[in-house]
């Protein structure tokens, strides 16, 4: 495991200091600093753009769990190109993990997660991660890719049962991380998370009036995102585990298209 | 052993006259001073069992386990130097990780085991280490190979096995192991005859507390690695307990 | 020179299959004053008895904050103390920036067990000559755990390292299972007897030479200061000694220094606990 380090070699216990017999070589002095004692190789140029995206993911609290959704199209730029990219999924019982924008990024990314819980139940504590602190370890990551200028580019939607509470939070390609009752990525931002809000404003929500909330919200996305797709995912976390959904498909009705004329 | 003594045994990088590497012999006896460690093959999946010995009252029950989860569904038990052996935890659960972020798939334990097997081994080639003091079994099942089982040595040598026993009393284990007919026996049934087995080879009077630990996986476990469910546990280990009560009563009859 | 030819390094394995050099760090942890650490259902507490190397100097720290809810008290070389604790706030301090949580205790002491490891089958190193008690509270409740310099450690209901602790583990042993239905105060209570059981006769707890560490639910780790000691010592105040305990052995306060090894802990047949 990463912290194990190389074992024929560990790290040497004595660190940030003279090796026995050294000086110390105190920081700021001409020798350390200045660009000229950085390569050339040190400089880079890194992708700048997602390639396989996926569009929208919404989520939103209930009185007693969340709910995310995301529809499973893979855009090749304004290509549709994948029809089945799921990508909500159960992370451990208390946890459910939804994700937006570069699909490969989410891939790389969730197999790390499931290798994370995996490592957990190795050790067989009986302790569980918590929603709370994979919301804050994505944060982490993301942020610190950010930093590097090779974002991950994609964002993500933690929802869980944090100590008995409902948890819902939000991590995009920057870093930047927000928990809120009602949260949509991507083009739905715009779109769906008025819906939401207005959902939520009414009042305690329960797991019904949530999914059907959420429901509507993936309808009128599909309607209007372009990327959006009528196939989608819906999970519900709550005390009792994690639920999703098998994919369902929206039932399109488009007898109002003759409204619309191209210019 | 007439080196013994004669200078010839002090480092692992050394041969004696005789051609023998002693500090390897040396380690190995560490692992003889150790609780037994048992492991089952049987027709659906592999038992492990561990006389886990307790030194003191002060020390919480179910601490310092001995069974290790090296990934789903590898199970490793291990006897000789706990220290040492969660290191070689740490390395395999490594291994386990590697190979799936690079294949995507469960690793192999034929695979694991020769890994494991190679670093343990890479320890006993230089005087600036020690090998290790401790021998493991590892298993696992699934439905393509069925169950496997392999027990490796502080040497860096492991074998396949149908049944194995390391520590204290593995010779009076594995006679009791080849009475069994393993190949014909479910795990249900194993889990039994290992309970009985780590009870009856257990020295009452040079340990006297011990702790049973159990683990399996198999057919049964969807080829997950997991501590035998508490019911169950309990049933084999009071069984076992009524098998040895039985054994003395007609010991005492004998006389 | 040698007392045996099997003890020059920790790399070499005796023909019993013990390690030596292992075996002596274990005894350095025997040299440092003693320490107790104990925990009811919701408590875990550290109690450990300072020493003055002179007249002059101040009583040497034993016990260690770690992080909010991890506290350790030490027995053995202090420096090596302060290099493991200094790893572990690092841990701790990692644990809480990625994962916006406290380290569960029990992942922790696996963490310092395994570095602990290394250095007892390398040649260039020489296994830390500390003991550590490490008192904890997580998810899980509180913990009390002992780590050895054979990169040993157990979770423990209740334990005492460091120079004539056996007399403090023989009190424990005897009142372990009243522990878990105390309240604070009696375990308080309870360490500071079994503290006192590692004393000669002469000498008393006060509250320059008693360190107390407290952790628990809503309570983050609190180290005492001398007003809540004094509260605490008057607890046990006046009650009679224990007999046949650390004063039997008769020694003079200074020659409590040392180690005069006469209540040693009976030795394991095997350096580093095969069992």
């Amino acid at each position: 495991m990463a912290f194990m380090g190389d074992m024929m070699n560990p790290a040497p216990f004595w660190q940030n200091g003279p090796a026995p017999g050294a000086f110390y070589n105190f920081p700021g002095n001409s020798s350390s600093f200045g660009p000229s004692n950085h390569s050339v190789k040190e400089f880079k140029a890194h992708s700048a753009q997602p390639i396989t995206t996926t569009t929208t993911v919404i989520g939103v609290k209930f009185d007693k769990g969340c709910v995310i959704a995301a529809d499973t199209l893979g855009s090749y730029g304004t290509l549709a190109r994948f029809r089945d990219c799921p990508r909500v999924i159960r992370v451990n019982d208390l946890i459910m993990l939804g994700s937006g924008g570069d699909y490969a990024d989410y891939q790389y990314l969730k197999d790390i997660i499931e290798q994370k819980i995996i490592d957990e139940q190795c050790i067989g504590d009986g302790l569980n991660l918590k929603p709370r602190s994979l919301y804050c370890w994505l944060t982490r990551v993301l942020y610190n890719k950010r930093c590097k200028m090779d974002p991950l580019w994609s964002n993500y939607i933690v929802a869980g049962i944090q100590d008995g509470e409902p948890f819902l939070g939000s991590v995009d390609k920057l870093g930047t991380a927000y928990e809120d009752a009602a949260i949509a990525t991507g083009l739905g931002a715009y779109m769906a998370t008025p819906l939401l809000r207005e959902g939520v404003d009414k009042g305690n929500l329960d797991e019904e009036t949530a999914k059907a909330l959420v429901r509507k919200c993936m309808e009128v996305l599909y309607y209007r995102d372009a990327r959006a797709f009528a196939r989608y995912q819906l999970g519900v976390v709550t005390a009792a585990g994690v639920k999703i959904d098998d994919v369902t498909e929206i039932a399109h009705n488009w007898s109002l298209a003759h409204m619309i004329h191209m210019k | 052993m007439s080196s013994i003594g004669t200078g010839y045994d002090l480092s692992a990088s050394q041969f004696s006259p005789d051609g023998r590497v002693f500090q390897v012999e040396y380690a190995t006896k560490a692992v003889e001073n150790s609780g037994t460690v048992i492991g089952l093959r049987g027709k659906d999946g592999v038992v492990f069992a561990v006389e886990k010995l307790v030194t003191s009252k002060l020390y919480e029950p179910g601490a310092n386990k001995r069974i290790f989860h090296v990934d789903e569904h590898v199970g490793m038990a291990v006897a000789g130097l706990i220290s040492d052996a969660r290191q070689i935890v740490e390395t395999a659960r490594s291994e386990a990780s590697n190979y799936r972020s690079q294949y995507g798939a469960p690793v192999p334990l034929k695979y694991l085991n020769e890994r494991v097997s190679m670093y343990m081994h890479a320890y006993t080639l230089y005087s600036a280490v020690r090998p290790y003091g401790c021998s493991l079994v590892m298993g696992t099942w699934n439905s393509y190979d069925g169950p496997q089982m392999y027990m490796l040595d502080p040497s860096g040598v492991s074998f396949s096995y149908f049944g194995c026993a390391v520590g204290k009393a593995k010779q009076a284990a594995k006679t009791e192991i080849e009475k069994l007919k393993l190949a014909d026996m479910t795990v249900k049934e194993l889990v039994k005859e290992a309970a009985r087995i780590i009870y009856l080879v257990h020295d009452e009077l040079k340990d006297k507390q011990f702790e049973l630990e159990l683990s399996w996986v198999s057919k049964d476990t969807k080829g997950r690695h997991q501590l035998v469910p508490k019911e169950i546990a309990t049933e084999s280990e009071n069984l076992a307990q009524q098998a040895l009560a039985d054994i003395e009563d007609s010991d005492e009859g004998d006389m | 020179m040698f007392r045996n030819q099997y003890d020059s390094d920790v790399t070499v394995w005796s023909p019993q299959g013990r390690l030596h050099q292992v075996e002596y760090a274990m005894e350095a942890v025997k040299l440092g004053s003693a320490t107790v650490g104990l925990k009811n259902k919701q408590f875990a507490v550290l109690i450990a008895l300072k020493r003055a190397v002179s007249e002059l100097s101040a009583y040497q720290k034993k016990v260690i904050p770690i992080d909010e809810h991890i506290a350790i008290s030490i027995s053995g070389l202090t420096a090596d103390a302060r290099m493991l604790s200094r790893y572990m706030r690092t841990e701790c301090l990692n644990h809480r920036y990625a994962h916006d949580a406290p380290m569960p205790v029990g992942r922790l002491i696996g963490l310092v067990g395994n570095k602990m490891q290394i250095c007892t089958q390398r040649y260039d190193k020489r296994p830390l000559g500390v003991g550590l008690l490490v008192a904890g509270y997580d998810d899980q409740g509180p913990h009390i755990y002992q780590t050895c310099p054979s990169a040993n450690f157990f979770d423990c209901r209740a334990m005492a390292i460091g120079a004539r602790s056996q007399s403090a583990r023989t009190y424990l042993e005897k009142h372990l299972n009243s522990f878990p239905d105390s309240d604070l105060q009696e375990i308080v209570a309870h360490g500071l007897r079994a503290l006192r059981d590692t004393l000669p006769n002469e000498v008393d707890l006060n509250t320059k030479n008693v360190s107390i560490a407290i952790v628990g639910p809503k309570t983050p780790l609190r180290i005492c200061d001398e007003d809540e000691l004094s509260r605490f010592l008057t607890l046990v105040e006046g009650e009679e000694r224990r007999s046949g305990s650390g004063a039997a052995t008769g020694d003079t306060a200074p020659a409590q220094e040392r180690d005069t090894g006469d209540d040693r802990e009976p030795q394991p047949g095997v350096a580093m606990d095969t069992e």
